[in-house]
């Protein structure tokens, strides 16, 4: 083989093996997204909390300290629903099982269906609020006009760092598309 | 690739200067030689300033006054994002790519680079991609569709994931010009791991390879992330996915972390070629031999490394947990040690130097200052705490003006004066080279100055309109900014007439104190050259 030859064979190998790289490189891109959803649960990152409802665990209510919980009620827009928290505080003790109220109202003559997405802060609460029971578990379908009253039961962990005194719960609706039907996590 | 370097063997049989094959449009399209290919990347990327730059001045002018004027906010809104699109992937990364392909081959004593089709393909794709990206604005004038793309050149979503046409546009655009890219990046390291002469080692190759060597693993490594980051985008658009809905569980942050681990590195990847030539020059005009190879090396290779770790610094302000904030902080802030070690190096090669000062020289020296008051003013930002006050202000517009335009754009200037007689044979107009470098200078810094200032005090980048008491910085900036892109006029008249054959014979060595393989070809190279390969003792 005369040397030209040789030379271009290694370039091609050299190139091909650079093309793997590429490839790596472009599926580490679409790892990142499992990644980033895992880095987040764990820390609580960007006030995601868990998407299900913890079991009930032993309470042991800590009376000695008060925690101000606060509710945010948004809807997206091409959300043509009216949804409002029933209080916009409550107090509550570490440990305490608290029942609170969302109202929401299909203003329109057509029968949509919902998501509610919530999101804590600061986000170093978020892993501390815990939901035993939530309307942001399922979609939600309201008939035209209907109204609804939804509970929310959670418990603040009592573990929750000291220097937090208050968190706020914020829920946005977002109306769920029909084309757009799967659902990521 | 094997039949193409096989034609290429065959044409050394023939006479070396002889060109063979097709003349006219034929030439340029089916041409596989290195230089000719690099000169169609430099062409291509020299309409895309100008085009980049007109761009901005229009966004300049709406910014003269408060108040709208003569730019409605929808386009105002594509103008800044198409402008920085083209400017990063038209003109800087095209620039880079066109001296790898000039220069590389003749610095490393290669017949050609490695592969001459994919090169030949590497540079086509970019017309089509330039098209595109800017088709949609063009229309838009003419009262077709919803106009280019207009979330910014980052794209963010929700933003992007609600505006109209422009943004499929960009995202098939970046996909073209990331595809090219990357078949330059394999081009570059295959070159330069496979074809050097024999007997030099990688310690002897040429800094500007290094930087290059640099840039391109980056590419290979980081445009591929940014290919997935606007597939998904696309098909969050288009084809029901939620990766960036926060209503199907996905997150748009994601977006932002996606798209820095490429943003960042492109930073580097769009200087780091620029590091390597200007040692080059300074060397040559100072006569003296470069200070610190082996330091300089390394500080490339360090800052390379460090690029992919820091990219969450563009949106500390997105909200992160305090020890990511410190983290990325401290890793920030950590790039400028080798990039210091770099400033060292520069400015301990002209140190008692017999200097003189001709153009390349003065934009290599206008580099050094004006690109640390951008690196330095990056510092600023990399501070969480003062971020917070600077982040998405003019402040950060100036400070990235400041590397990338300083850094970036004076420094392609500079090696364009330096090697454009080794390219074209013919001395470039002297007077005007150094008028064209000093009005630069003087309205680069005119227009960017008082960005820094009206940044501080409060103002926001990306709005069509400001409070009343940031008028006088802003027509300040635009005055400049129109001296600055009229300036350019000077650059390109220079540059075209230096080309058709204007201005004395340039000797082989051009400059008194080159260095390098470059300067013993003839000036300028013969079609094919160092074949046989030369031999470095």
């Amino acid at each position: 083989m005369s040397d030209a030859a040789v030379r271009s064979q290694a370039n091609r190998r050299l190139a091909l093996r650079l093309l793997g790289g590429v490839a790596a490189a472009f599926a580490f891109g679409f790892l990142l997204v499992p990644l980033y959803d895992v880095i987040c649960d764990v820390t609580g990152l960007n006030g995601k909390t868990r998407g299900t409802a913890v079991a009930m665990a032993e309470t042991q209510v800590d009376t000695s300290r008060t925690v101000q919980v606060e509710f945010i009620s948004a809807t997206m827009p091409g959300m043509p629903w009216e949804f409002s928290a029933g209080q916009p505080r409550v107090s509550v003790h570490p440990g305490e099982i608290t029942t609170v109220h969302f109202r929401v109202r299909n203003m329109t003559a057509s029968t949509i269906t919902g998501q509610a997405v919530p999101s804590v802060s600061p986000g170093k609460a978020a892993s501390h609020l815990q939901k035993l029971d939530c309307f942001c578990f399922k979609q939600q379908t309201l008939a035209p006009g209907e109204v609804r009253d939804m509970p929310v039961s959670f418990i603040v962990d009592r573990r929750l760092p000291d220097d937090v005194s208050a968190l706020t719960l914020s829920y946005s609706f977002f109306a769920v598309d029909a084309a757009a039907g799967g659902s990521r996590s | 690739m094997s039949t193409g370097s096989a034609a290429a063997h065959d044409h050394a049989h023939h006479d070396h200067d002889a060109h063979h094959g097709p003349s006219g449009l034929a030439r340029w399209l089916f041409t596989t030689n290195h230089k000719d290919i690099g000169t169609m990347y430099l062409m291509f990327s020299m309409i895309m300033f100008l085009i980049g730059g007109s761009l901005i001045l229009s966004v300049r002018a709406e910014l003269f006054q408060p108040g709208i004027q003569i730019i409605q906010p929808e386009l105002f809104n594509q103008l800044i994002g198409l402008h920085a699109l083209v400017m990063i992937f038209a003109a800087l990364m095209p620039a880079a790519t066109g001296f790898a392909n000039w220069m590389l081959p003749l610095q490393i004593g290669a017949p050609d680079m490695a592969l001459p089709r994919l090169n030949n393909w590497g540079f086509w794709l970019l017309p089509p991609a330039g098209t595109i990206l800017l088709m949609p604005l063009v229309l838009y004038f003419f009262g077709i569709g919803t106009g280019g793309a207009d979330a910014g050149w980052t794209l963010y979503p929700p933003l992007s994931t609600q505006s109209g046409w422009g943004i499929d546009f960009a995202i098939l655009a970046l996909h073209l010009m990331g595809i090219s890219s990357v078949m330059g990046s394999i081009n570059v390291v295959v070159t330069i791991l496979n074809m050097r002469a024999p007997g030099m080692t990688m310690m002897k190759l040429p800094m500007f390879a290094w930087g290059w060597l640099m840039t391109a693993f980056l590419l290979i490594a980081t445009i591929p992330v940014l290919a997935g980051a606007i597939t998904m985008l696309l098909t969050d658009r288009h084809f029901g996915t939620h990766f960036f809905s926060a209503a199907g569980g996905g997150d748009p942050i994601l977006f932002q972390h996606l798209f820095w681990f490429f943003g960042h590195p492109e930073v580097y990847i769009l200087l780091l070629p620029i590091w390597g030539f200007i040692p080059h020059i300074l060397e040559t005009f100072a006569r003296k031999p470069m200070y610190g190879y082996k330091a300089q090396v390394w500080s490339l290779v360090c800052i390379a490394a460090l690029s992919v770790i820091v990219w969450a610094h563009h949106f500390f302000t997105a909200g992160m947990p305090v020890q990511a904030l410190l983290y990325f902080m401290y890793s920030t802030m950590s790039i400028s040690l080798p990039l210091a070690v770099l400033f060292f190096c520069w400015i301990a090669t002209i140190w008692r130097g017999s200097m003189t000062f001709e153009t390349p020289m003065l934009f290599a020296l206008g580099f050094i200052i004006l690109f640390g008051i951008g690196g330095l003013t990056g510092l600023v930002l990399a501070d969480v705490a003062a971020d917070a006050q600077y982040h998405h202000s003019y402040f950060v517009v100036a400070h990235f003006h400041y590397t990338l335009f300083a850094g970036g754009i004076m420094g392609v200037m500079a090696g364009v004066y330096y090697w454009l007689p080794k390219m074209t044979g013919h001395m470039y107009n002297e007077k005007l080279g150094k008028a064209h470098f000093w009005l630069t200078a003087i309205s680069f810094n005119l227009t960017f100055m008082p960005q820094f200032f009206v940044g501080l005090a409060g103002m926001p980048r990306r709005i069509p309109d400001y409070a009343l008491q940031f008028t006088e910085f802003n027509m300040i900036s635009t005055i400049g900014a129109f001296a600055l892109g009229l300036s350019q006029l000077i650059f390109v008249y220079n540059v075209v007439t230096t080309w058709r054959g204007k201005g004395e014979k340039a000797s082989d060595g051009v400059w008194e104190g080159t260095k390098g393989l470059e300067w013993q070809l003839s000036s300028p190279p013969p079609h094919h050259s160092w074949d046989p390969q030369p031999v470095i003792k």
